[in-house]
């Protein structure tokens, strides 16, 4: 559908080298990276504000390197929104229709239905400096979505929101997604990643360095940037449920997990940091209210401590420290118990 | 009560003799003129030929290099290129040189055995003593104010918002016409008030280039030549207050508008 072919884009104190990678139809792609990574670079290249200095873009099998930047059926929302501050909330949607060849009713009833699925049909008459930075955002998504783009490409959708209208803009982008629109997003967020994300690509200096789904990229990571999310290797897919007030994560091979949250029923992830799971050599009792029994598969040193790799039907990691493996006499195929409180497993909303 | 430092009585101090300074002369030269005498002054043909010929001529010269200012301004504020930094420091030359010395350059720029004089004269138009050369002298020595206020306007617009644009759909122009323009406007349209003021206040470079018709303040210089300062003072202080009161007008229809 979209794919990059060694973009390579020098600049004088930063550089794109050999960016590839393929964003199937209907794909929900995710370039996570950290600031500075080059993130926003590939998605300005995609819809041709910077030039490439090699490589090719390809799009649904045309090549659209030299392409201009108006005929390339990509739209892009920035990070900021950049909604035109000296237009109406109409005129911003509409912004993209003019010169269309839609009669001037079906322009109106192309607005007025994209306002309609993105919740902001009510504001289509108000000028944006009245707007919040939610409303900004859903207006900026509108107008570039009216323009029906083959891809689209969302810089940091998020970074600028507060905790609670992140959760609904990711609804939102969740139903986008759902109605078929092919979406590349970048992100430095691993949860935004997991959250949304079907297809995951690592970026970092320039380079990408992983790529696949989500499980693959975060159980295995290869980057730095990743390994300091420890805990992420702790992630497993699972289904949301209450039960008498307590709520469950349960994961496809029935382990279950005591959790405390305000997440929706339904599938996601469960995450538990390495820090937060607890070993011992005997079935210990404890505040925890999660408590598995396993066999050490691995003992893997890193910088952050000794990290041990722990078969109980899924695979955890726990991060302990090199005292704590010598007193515990912890070694290789030997069995263990873990321990886990339940404020210390989070659930991330698929 | 609030509690002025030291300081703070002394710059305040120093700023009312700046003040009095400008408004000073003003005052004495309003208060010398009788309101008789003004509204004999503004009965005379000649005078009121001449404000009339001052202010459009002005106007005139203003809109006309407006069209290619304005486009100018955009480039010098979203383009970098070779020498950029000379380009700028010819925009600001009108306002360093003495304009009576810029008025020559244009008389030997217009006169009839020059390019330009050649191809008015191919129409017609003989710019020295006209009108047009009139327009071309005030625009000369004012268009640094409109290229500068309208590039910072320009510089302030946010390249993001154009690149919006662009992956919108937008052609270049339309980008320009459509978001640039818009916002910017307030300093556009502050520096076409500037330039349209400085214009009409131009008396070196004008009175080089044509003498006759007479816009004001070569008027004012020839009363005061022929007749001394009491002739003189009713044509200025007339000339003052239509200026002030057009510029408020303009301020007021600016604002209004954003």
């Amino acid at each position: 559908m979209l794919s990059l072919n060694k973009i390579s884009k020098r600049f004088p104190d930063f550089s794109l080298e050999e960016v590839s990678f393929t964003v199937g139809k209907g794909d929900y792609f995710i370039l996570l990276g950290e600031s500075g990574a080059g993130k926003s670079m590939i998605l300005e290249t995609i819809a041709g504000l910077v030039k490439p200095d090699k490589g090719s873009i390809l799009l649904e099998g045309h090549e659209i390197t030299h392409e201009k930047i108006q005929q390339r059926g990509v739209g892009l929302v920035f990070q900021d929104h950049a909604v035109f501050p000296h237009m109406h909330v109409k005129e911003n949607i509409a912004y993209s229709l003019h010169g269309s060849k839609l009669s001037k009713e079906n322009k109106k009833q192309a607005v007025q239905s994209i306002a309609q699925n993105l919740n902001i049909a009510e504001l289509l008459g108000r000028s944006v400096s009245t707007l919040s930075g939610g409303e900004l955002q859903r207006v900026a998504l509108a107008r570039t979505l009216v323009q029906k783009p083959k891809v689209l490409l969302l810089d940091e959708p998020l970074a600028s929101l507060d905790t609670r209208l992140k959760g609904e803009l990711r609804a939102v982008l969740r139903n986008i997604h759902r109605s078929g629109q092919t979406i590349l997003h970048v992100t430095h967020d691993y949860e935004e990643a997991l959250s949304l994300g079907n297809r995951i690509a690592v970026i970092a200096h320039g380079h990408i360095i992983q790529e696949g789904g989500p499980e693959e990229v975060f159980h295995h990571p290869k980057s730095e940037f990743l390994a300091h999310f420890a805990g992420i290797r702790n992630f497993f897919p699972a289904v949301l449920t209450r039960k008498d007030g307590i709520s469950l994560a349960i994961t496809p091979n029935d382990f279950h997990f005591r959790i405390l949250t305000e997440g929706e029923d339904g599938p996601g992830f469960v995450m538990i940091r390495g820090e937060d799971i607890l070993l011992s050599n005997d079935p210990i009792e404890t505040s925890a209210t999660n408590n598995f029994e396993g066999r050490v598969a691995e003992i893997i040193p890193t910088p952050r401590g000794i990290e041990v790799g722990i078969d109980a039907g899924l695979r955890f990691h726990a991060l302990i420290t090199r005292e704590s493996l010598v007193k515990l006499g912890i070694a290789e195929d030997r069995k263990i118990y873990l321990h886990c409180k339940a404020t210390a497993v989070r659930f991330i909303n698929k | 009560m609030k509690k002025f430092q030291p300081i703070q009585l002394i710059f305040i101090l120093l700023g009312g003799l700046v003040l009095l300074f400008i408004l000073a002369p003003l005052l004495g030269m309003v208060f010398h003129t009788s309101p008789e005498s003004l509204l004999e002054t503004a009965r005379e043909k000649e005078v009121r030929n001449s404000i009339w010929l001052t202010i459009w001529t002005s106007l005139a010269g203003t809109l006309i290099f407006a069209l290619a200012a304005i486009p100018f301004s955009y480039l010098l504020a979203r383009k970098d290129f070779p020498l950029k930094k000379l380009v700028t420091g010819i925009i600001d030359l009108p306002v360093v040189i003495p304009h009576s010395a810029a008025g020559i350059a244009i008389l030997g720029f217009v006169s009839r055995d020059s390019v330009l004089g050649k191809m008015g004269s191919a129409f017609g138009l003989d710019f020295v003593g006209h009108p047009a050369g009139i327009a071309i002298a005030m625009a000369f020595v004012s268009i640094p104010y409109l290229v500068n206020s309208a590039r910072d306007g320009f510089s302030a617009v946010p390249l993001r918002l154009e690149k919006a644009a662009l992956t919108l759909g937008a052609s270049p122009s339309r980008v320009f016409f459509s978001i640039s323009l818009p916002l910017a406007a307030r300093n556009i349209v502050s520096g076409l008030i500037l330039m349209f003021a400085r214009g009409m206040s131009e008396f070196g470079a004008v009175i080089v280039v044509a003498y006759h018709p007479m816009i004001t303040p070569v008027l004012i210089y020839e009363r005061f030549g022929a007749y001394g300062l009491k002739y003189a003072r009713p044509v200025s202080v007339l000339f003052i207050l239509i200026s002030l009161s057009l510029f408020i007008f303009l301020r007021w229809l600016a604002k209004e508008k954003k």
